[in-house]
């Protein structure tokens, strides 16, 4: 199950983590001993389980359709790295998303 | 008068009531004794000496007013990084969010200042929460008081070594698999994991959404059920919550005793890589409950042998997904930014640059289990192991009342023991990480110092969803006796710093 | 080679699927109480929920899980007994999260259908999914040409559209429409725009972006029973747009075809000015989202008692009325069609309503105002001509005291005015004059 550094170079793209060559080969290695770890989940017999995606057994937890005050231009923008004419500046978009 | 950091969190609060002590006294010593002994501990990343002094004045105000005061009125607090503070530096032990002072206070943080309690400031953790020793802040370790070249556990290390220092009756903590309860057994102090939504996570920076619970630090379980009533409760800004009663706790505690309680003791959290010295302690634990009046019996949680593996699988997932936030857009960190680079590099390189390696090592992983392909075998897997691991409990509590075992394998270990070897790391997390899995109550209580090694031992006491109130009854029962048994608190043998 | 767009019809079978993004029309977002009103000041609508700070959480708001299900019933779906949102991973910087809420295996609604008439023909169109997910933020892209985003320097982003809620509404491949696919595809946007708007759940303004629209098209060989690779254009923000967006992707494609090509499955980009549409990123690598259940949201279990509470009170919807309205009225299924597409059936119902004979009503709002409407560019109920001024004019022409020719001087002054139809008269001195028969002949040229 050896995990490559292409494969590492992958899931570093998809998290935005811009490693170095020595982090991607150091976590392909460890990547490989913690996944030999966890792979013990597929060890236990759950075919007819059901997954656990919450641990609270709540449903239907809503709010009612009723404003709230904002937090203002000012306090919004107070903690960015960079603003410009009350709106976020932010470096060059490459293409637009789905 | 004593010396005010002596006391507990109940007594401070009834001398502040009967005006023998001003808050602002209270306050000033306890900021005194962090300027004294912080330096060689680092259990504080930001200390807020205004707005402390600024609280305590508030409740001296109140008091001279007549104005009634709450049960913990003018107490000190040391609240963990990852608890957003209006205003005061909100880092989560990382370099992505230093300098960053959020626009807003927890629901938290809010029933704490409703309380009158005093944040005295915030505490070191390890990065985003995700770690078992403090190594992991990028501000440096917090070094425990027992010893100072060990870890006062983790993630919640600043808030346990705040406690066991005296620089604050009580602290808060967060505990995604342990960081609550490790950190107590390790520092000999009481930590308590509510509930999961009991206590609201609007505010707490998420670690993993499904697992994250805040909960009191302190030294005494009377202490603890104090801050767990003020910070417990429905909060609607949370839709995990559970909008119900919060357990009397601190009835629980006042009213301790153990007769005829049923207590297990799961098979399955012992032997092989525990310390001799933890369970040595942890078998005469159970026999002092017994002497008490407990009924023990053993008890099979057959699939708490998965719950590591499981845990590492669902918390990276779910820490991928949250840390994405992270991005250099909107708030933190930025860097690379030079007029001439994307926003997508922009991102990569400012999480590069301010994630730490733990955190890189879990989103990767967390990436990977999510990715097409793997996600069943992995996540979706790690979701019924939850689901086994949940009716172990379930099982368990059919035939008794409340859980024991060791709180962690190990005494404090070296700083830098374990840093190579994440696995190793990780295992620190072992008796813990079930309860977070299945949401339900638990508590550490303090039982001793290791023969092998003189460091404190916890007791794990784990306890069902929303039945809390045991843990403190039992928890309350037990220090008392230990209490007894060692002719005075743990505590009180931590060395002088 | 160069297709005619018969041509292209004559050699192949076009499959369209349309997926439509609504913006709800509640009062605060999906998952925090910020206002969600188009046009504020930036940044003047966000809190640290919709910014996406640390620590902040999600709460569902009622109204629109309420909303959704009403556009389900509408849509003839099941509704889901038991659902869960999902988080969509990816990083985008209107995105405040770099997670969209949304919902994937899970929907809140399936299994739909909605009918149309198409040129006479009744086209019913399947509903895949009807689910809920959140808008993002806006960009404002500085340094480039006019505000594009190739070339920019820099983007400026406002938050105040992030968190709004958003209703995706996906058909099942529609196949068999033949050359009619464009108007199938138009007739389609344009039913579910006054559905939406019957139910009063969305204001759905295509202009101002809360109702927006992706068309997937894909070619086979005439016969072939197959499915081709399919295009997926976006920015298709009105209705003429979704009938040009497909008329022009199947002349491209039926070209790539003709010509021995293989049509790329891609993300393609509709301009308005030309009417055409230019490629944008290539979908062959699919994205990976890694979805998974949102930790911070509970499981949504609409109860079933409630959901019959929401069918029971749908109001009559634009199908079912134009249906009783026809009978009612006497009118034909071209009458239907045409009122239909001129947008003037309320209209008409409501000068029915004020007392005009159905046949009057429908000739003059299909006549000369619309003609009106249409020189201005408007829609005609944006005219300050209302049903009731048609209908006193309507009137006025059967007492004699007006003829067509006077009528149409009178609308004039009205659209010009607003004052109601005999102050109008009384102005400009517009009282007929002529016998009976010569005004009933003068109606009938005007409107013929
Ligand atoms: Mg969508
Ligand atoms: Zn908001």
């Amino acid at each position: 199950m050896a995990l490559t550094r292409d494969e590492v170079a992958h899931l570093a793209h998809l998290a935005r983590l811009a490693l170095s060559d020595d982090e991607l080969d150091s976590l392909a290695t460890q990547l490989d001993v913690i996944l030999g770890a966890v792979a013990r989940v597929g060890e236990v017999a759950a075919a007819d389980i059901p997954p656990t995606s919450h641990s609270v057994p709540l449903v239907n937890v809503l709010r009612p359709d009723r404003l709230v005050p904002s937090l203002g231009a000012e306090r919004a923008l107070a903690g960015a790295p960079a603003a410009e004419d009350g709106r976020f500046r932010v470096p060059r978009i490459l293409d637009e998303e789905a | 008068m004593g010396d005010l950091t002596r006391m507990t969190a109940a007594d401070i609060a009834s001398t502040i009531a009967s005006g023998d002590a001003s808050a602002v006294e209270v306050a000033q010593a306890h900021l005194d004794r962090i300027g004294a002994v912080d330096p060689s501990v680092h259990a504080f990343l930001y200390v807020d000496e205004d707005g402390a002094l600024a609280a305590a004045q508030r409740v001296d105000e109140a008091r001279s007013r007549g104005a009634a005061l709450g049960p913990l009125a003018g107490v000190p607090l040391a609240l963990k990084d990852v608890m957003a503070t209006e205003g005061v530096p909100t880092t989560c032990g990382s370099r992505i969010l230093e300098g960053w002072r959020p626009p807003y206070d927890a629901t938290v943080t809010r029933r704490l200042k409703e309380a009158g309690i005093v944040i005295l400031g915030k505490t070191n953790m390890d990065e985003f929460a995700m770690g078992s020793s403090t190594e992991n802040s990028a501000f440096g370790p917090t070094h425990n008081p027992w010893d100072l070249e060990r870890i006062p556990g983790g993630s919640g290390g600043g808030s346990s070594a705040s406690v066991s220092a005296f620089m604050a009756p009580l602290a808060i903590g967060t505990d995604t698999g342990g960081s609550i309860r490790q950190p107590a057994s390790v520092t000999g102090t009481v930590g308590v994991k509510p509930t999961y939504g009991g206590v609201s996570r609007y505010g707490l920076v998420a670690f993993s959404s499904s697992l994250d619970q805040a909960g009191p630090c302190a030294r005494t379980v009377l202490d603890a059920a104090l801050l767990h009533e003020v910070i417990a409760g429905h909060d609607p800004m949370d839709s995990t919550s559970i909008d119900a009663p919060v357990p009397a706790v601190v009835a629980a505690a006042r009213n301790a005793d153990v007769t005829g309680l049923r207590v297990g003791v799961v098979k399955e959290l012992g032997g092989e890589g525990y310390q001799p010295g933890v369970e040595q302690r942890f078998r005469e634990a159970v026999e002092l409950l017994q002497s008490l009046g407990a009924d023990v019996v053993e008890v099979s949680c057959p699939h708490f042998g998965y719950a590591l593996p499981a845990y590492y699988l669902i918390a990276p997932s779910e820490c991928s997904s949250n840390l994405a936030r992270f991005d250099a857009m909107r708030f933190g960190l930025r860097v690379g930014d030079d007029g001439t680079r994307s926003a997508e590099e922009v991102m990569a390189l400012t999480r590069a640059a301010g994630f730490g390696a733990e955190v890189k090592r879990r989103i990767i992983l967390g990436t990977y289990a999510l990715s097409s392909g793997y996600y069943e075998a992995y996540y979706g897997q790690a979701q019924k192991v939850r689901t086994l691991i949940t009716r172990d409990f379930a099982t368990a509590f059919e035939q008794v009342d409340v859980l024991v075992s060791p709180t962690t394998p190990t005494t404090a270990f070296k700083i830098g023991e374990r840093a190579a070897d994440p696995l190793a790391m990780y295992v620190a997390d072992l008796c813990t990480i079930p309860s977070n899995l299945a949401g339900n109550a638990a508590m550490s209580v303090p039982c001793g110092l290791s023969p092998d090694d003189g460091l404190p031992v916890g007791l794990q006491i784990m306890a069902p969803t929303l039945a809390d109130d045991r843990l403190y009854r039992v928890g309350a029962a037990f220090e008392a006796a230990m209490t007894e048994r060692l002719g005075g608190a743990l505590i009180e043998k931590v060395p002088a710093l | 080679m160069s297709l005619t767009y018969d041509d292209v019809v004559a050699r192949y079978e076009p499959a369209i699927g349309l997926e439509t993004h609504v913006e709800l029309g509640t009062a605060t977002k999906m998952f925090c109480g910020c206002a969600t009103e188009f046009g504020g000041e930036p940044n003047t609508q966000v809190c640290p929920v919709c910014l996406g700070l640390p620590g902040s959480l999600p709460v569902t708001n009622e109204a629109a899980i309420r909303f959704t299900v009403m556009i389900g019933l509408a849509l003839n779906c099941d509704i889901a007994e038991w659902c869960r949102f999902a988080r969509k991973n990816y990083f985008y910087p209107d995105m405040p999260k770099n997670f969209q809420i949304s919902q994937y295996d899970e929907p809140l609604c399936t299994n739909g259908y909605v009918d149309l008439d198409v040129q006479g023909e009744h086209v019913r169109v399947e509903i895949e999914r009807v689910h809920l997910e959140e808008d993002t933020g806006k960009s404002l892209h500085v340094g480039g040409a006019t505000g594009r985003i190739h070339g920019a320097t820099h983007s400026l982003v406002d938050y105040n559209r992030a968190g709004i809620p958003l209703v995706e509404i996906v058909t099942k491949v529609v196949p068999g429409t033949g050359a009619l696919a464009p108007e199938v595809g138009r007739a389609y946007v344009t039913e579910l725009r006054d559905i939406l708007r019957t139910l009063g759940v969305s204001d759905v303004k295509m202009e101002q972006g809360s109702l927006r629209c992706d068309v997937n098209l894909s070619l086979s060989p005439a016969g072939s029973g197959e499915l081709g690779t399919r295009s997926e254009t976006k920015n298709v923000n009105s209705l003429r747009s979704v009938e040009r967006a497909i008329r022009s992707e199947m002349v491209r494609q039926g070209e790539v075809l003709s010509s021995g090509g293989r049509v790329v499955q891609e993300t393609r980009h509709f301009h308005e000015d030309t009417g055409r549409t230019t490629s944008g990123r290539s979908k062959e690598q699919a994205e990976d989202y890694r979805y998974f259940p949102e930790p911070d949201l509970v499981p949504l279990a609409p109860a079933r008692d409630w959901v019959e509470e929401l069918r029971a009170a749908l109001p009559e919807l634009p199908r079912e009325r134009r249906m009783r309205f026809a009978a009612e009225h006497g009118f034909s299924g071209r009458d239907m069609v045409a009122m239909s597409a001129a947008g003037v059936v309320d209209l008409v119902e409501s000068t029915v309503a004020a007392g005009a004979p159905a046949a009057d009503a429908r000739n003059w709002w299909l006549g000369d105002l619309l003609s009106r409407a249409n020189a201005d560019g408007v829609d005609p109920s944006a005219l300050r001509i209302t049903p009731a001024h048609v209908a006193r004019v309507v009137a006025l022409i059967s007492e004699g005291a007006l003829t067509a020719t006077l009528a149409k001087q009178v609308f004039a002054a009205v659209q010009e005015t607003g004052d109601d139809v005999d102050a109008v008269i009384e102005a400009r001195g517009l009282k007929a004059v002529g016998d009976v028969d010569a005004l009933g002949k003068a109606v009938d040229e005007a409107i013929a």
